[in-house]
């Protein structure tokens, strides 16, 4: 018997070929899909962008009877509470990390990181009707008329917080997403702040320096770029998610200064009404809210992920 | 002395919040684990597994949602999950670090935290429209969409973990590449690659708003795939919306349903790679 069989060989490099190309295609499937939401999101998206122009993106009303549609108010939504859940988790996220990295006895270091992780599986449903039946009807009773109260007298923020208490509104949509986006930013930090070398950390320490300083002075300026990094993704989270604020926004499309007031944000108006929607441009209106919201997400994770693959390379380095 | 004490105290009040912060959020999110069972668990009985969604106002069950749901993430799975292995396969051991891959690994993590409603315009756009309905079909879509990126990312990942000490005898022994992935790689990257299944799992089972106007909802039993289909989320985002008890009942029934699976699913993924890595440690 040869020790190569031509025909076996040739049968080889066939299969070979068949299993290289299978691969390749799988591969590149990724990237045509990728393509093809940029794409139908534009086909579906143009009728809307033809008829209004740019001042689609300028305008606030939006009158499905009149068939008038104008993006701002849902941008605005979206970006208020996006930025409020980040004022709200980035810190409480940052000190979590710290906590499970320089503080933590190690025999809680394992079971509270665990229940982290978990727990940022939990679909945003859950978030939402928590949001809906138990925080807000305690923001109603008792955070929201203290707020109108106090703030009354401040100039600067007296108009961020006045009229009724509805507990639904913009306030309550972004403490929802800032508990949602908690344990994901948390969890990325905490694996970002644990790729510092304990060499450096020990270096501050041996200086005399206290732990705070070390976090601060060591840890923090190493891994900033992932840090960034880590809370653009909990951004592009909180920019595009849907159900946990769809129940508590209230779904008004207007502007108000005051952060109680109801509003909409662009997931969850296109959530609530693109069932609903009648006739094609109210359809392609909310799919243009869409290609908006796809752009502004795929920017920010994108640069999310450039910033911590540079990290992952000084890392490897 | 007075610098030192300043020192100190500072780095007291900022170790305080951060243990403040762990706490809050440790109790908001046990907050909602507790309202979450304990609704739900007021509201459960056998009625929620033996009946059809009702109509407003009288007492029901959500079999049909949870069929619906284990039907669409069950097709999901089994759409997506083959691609993302097969890309996965080719990042790791073929593309490796050509420009193509570095792209594909680019735009993958880009998908990975892309919002679920983009992905579900997008299929509602290309089947829906197409199909000039919604059905289970296209929720199915959607959510192999979703799985997609999940199986790439840990399979790429598991495979890179296998030594190339087994390659390298694969390859010595005169096995083609095709053949050394499926008869060494995969095998020994099982466990690995099974743990990114369940997580795709447990990621696409709680999906809500892509199946919003793929799947849409259905009130009664369903097993047709061309029409639309009843699943557990889209039942829980009608049902706690609407004003009668009985829907608000079932709806939190529903999410601990799929609050505790999807906890079950994630754990068994730390049990297949905590054993695979006690394995590895043996050997």
């Amino acid at each position: 018997m040869a020790i190569i069989d031509p025909r076996h060989a040739a049968k080889q490099v066939v299969y070979e070929r068949i299993f290289r190309n299978c691969t390749l295609v799988a591969a590149l499937l990724v990237l045509l899909i990728l393509g093809g939401v940029a794409v139908s999101l534009v086909h579906g998206a143009w009728p809307a962008l033809r008829h209004f122009g740019f001042g689609f993106v300028i305008q606030e009303v939006w009158n499905p009877v009149t068939e008038e549609f104008g993006a701002l108010a849902p941008i605005y939504g979206t970006l208020v509470t996006s930025l409020i859940a980040m004022a709200l988790a980035v810190p409480a996220a940052f000190g979590i990390a710290l906590f499970l990295t320089e503080l933590c006895p190690p025999v809680l270091k394992r079971p509270i990181g665990v229940a982290v992780e978990l727990l940022a599986a939990v679909p945003s449903i859950i978030f939402g009707i928590w949001g809906l039946f138990e925080l807000a009807p305690l923001l109603q009773r008792y955070v929201e008329p203290w707020l109108i109260k106090h703030a009354h007298s401040v100039p600067g923020i007296h108009e961020l917080f006045k009229g009724p208490p509805y507990g639904i509104g913009i306030l309550t949509a972004g403490i929802v997403l800032a508990i949602m986006v908690l344990p994901f930013i948390a969890a990325t930090m905490r694996d970002v702040f644990d790729t510092v070398p304990v060499m450096l950390k020990e270096s501050g320490y041996g200086l005399g320096a206290t732990t705070w300083e070390v976090i601060w002075n060591v840890v923090v300026p190493h891994s900033r770029v992932g840090v960034v990094g880590g809370i653009m993704l909990g951004l592009g989270r909180a920019l595009g998610e849907t159900m946990a604020v769809t129940f508590v926004i209230g779904n008004a499309h207007r502007i108000s200064t005051s952060l109680l007031a109801p509003g909409t944000t662009i997931s969850s108006s296109i959530a609530n009404e693109f069932t609903e929607a009648v006739g094609d441009l109210y359809t392609s209106s909310l799919i243009a809210l869409g290609l908006i919201l796809f752009i502004l997400t795929f920017a920010v994770i994108a640069l999310a992920q450039l910033m911590l693959r540079r990290l992952e390379r000084r890392v490897a380095a | 002395m007075n610098r030192r004490t300043l020192r100190k105290a500072k780095n007291v009040a900022f170790l305080v919040l951060s243990l403040l912060a762990t706490l809050t959020g440790l109790v908001c999110l046990g907050a909602i684990l507790w309202t979450l069972l304990s609704h739900g668990l007021a509201g459960m009985s056998t009625h929620v597994f033996t009946q059809m969604t009702p109509p407003p106002g009288s007492e029901g069950g959500l079999l049909n949602a949870i069929y619906g749901s284990a039907v669409m993430t069950l097709l999901g799975i089994l759409i997506g999950a083959p691609i993302g292995v097969l890309a996965g396969t080719y990042l790791a051991e073929y593309g490796r670090h050509s420009r193509l891959c570095v792209i594909v690994r680019f735009i993958n993590d880009v998908l990975l935290s892309a919002p679920s409603i983009i992905i579900g315009l997008f299929i509602y756009q290309i089947v829906v429209v197409r199909m000039g309905h919604f059905s289970a079909l296209a929720g199915a879509l959607a959510l192999a969409v979703l799985a997609i990126p999940v199986t790439l990312r840990t399979t790429e990942d598991m495979l890179n973990l296998v030594p190339s000490g087994m390659k390298d005898a694969s390859a010595a022994l005169g096995a083609y590449t095709w053949r050394t992935i499926i008869s060494v790689l995969y095998p020994a990257a099982r466990s690995g690659i099974v743990t990114g299944l369940l997580l795709a799992i447990a990621r696409i089972s709680g999906e809500t708003a892509p199946l919003l106007f793929t799947a849409l909802n259905n009130q009664f039993w369903s097993t047709q795939l061309n029409a639309p289909m009843a699943n557990l989320p889209v039942v829980i985002f009608q049902f706690a919306l609407s004003p009668y008890k009985e829907w608000q009942d079932l709806a939190w029934s529903g999410a601990l349903i799929i609050t505790l699976s999807i906890l079950v699913l994630s754990v068994s993924a730390r049990i297949v790679l905590a054993l695979m890595q006690s394995d590895r440690g043996l050997r």
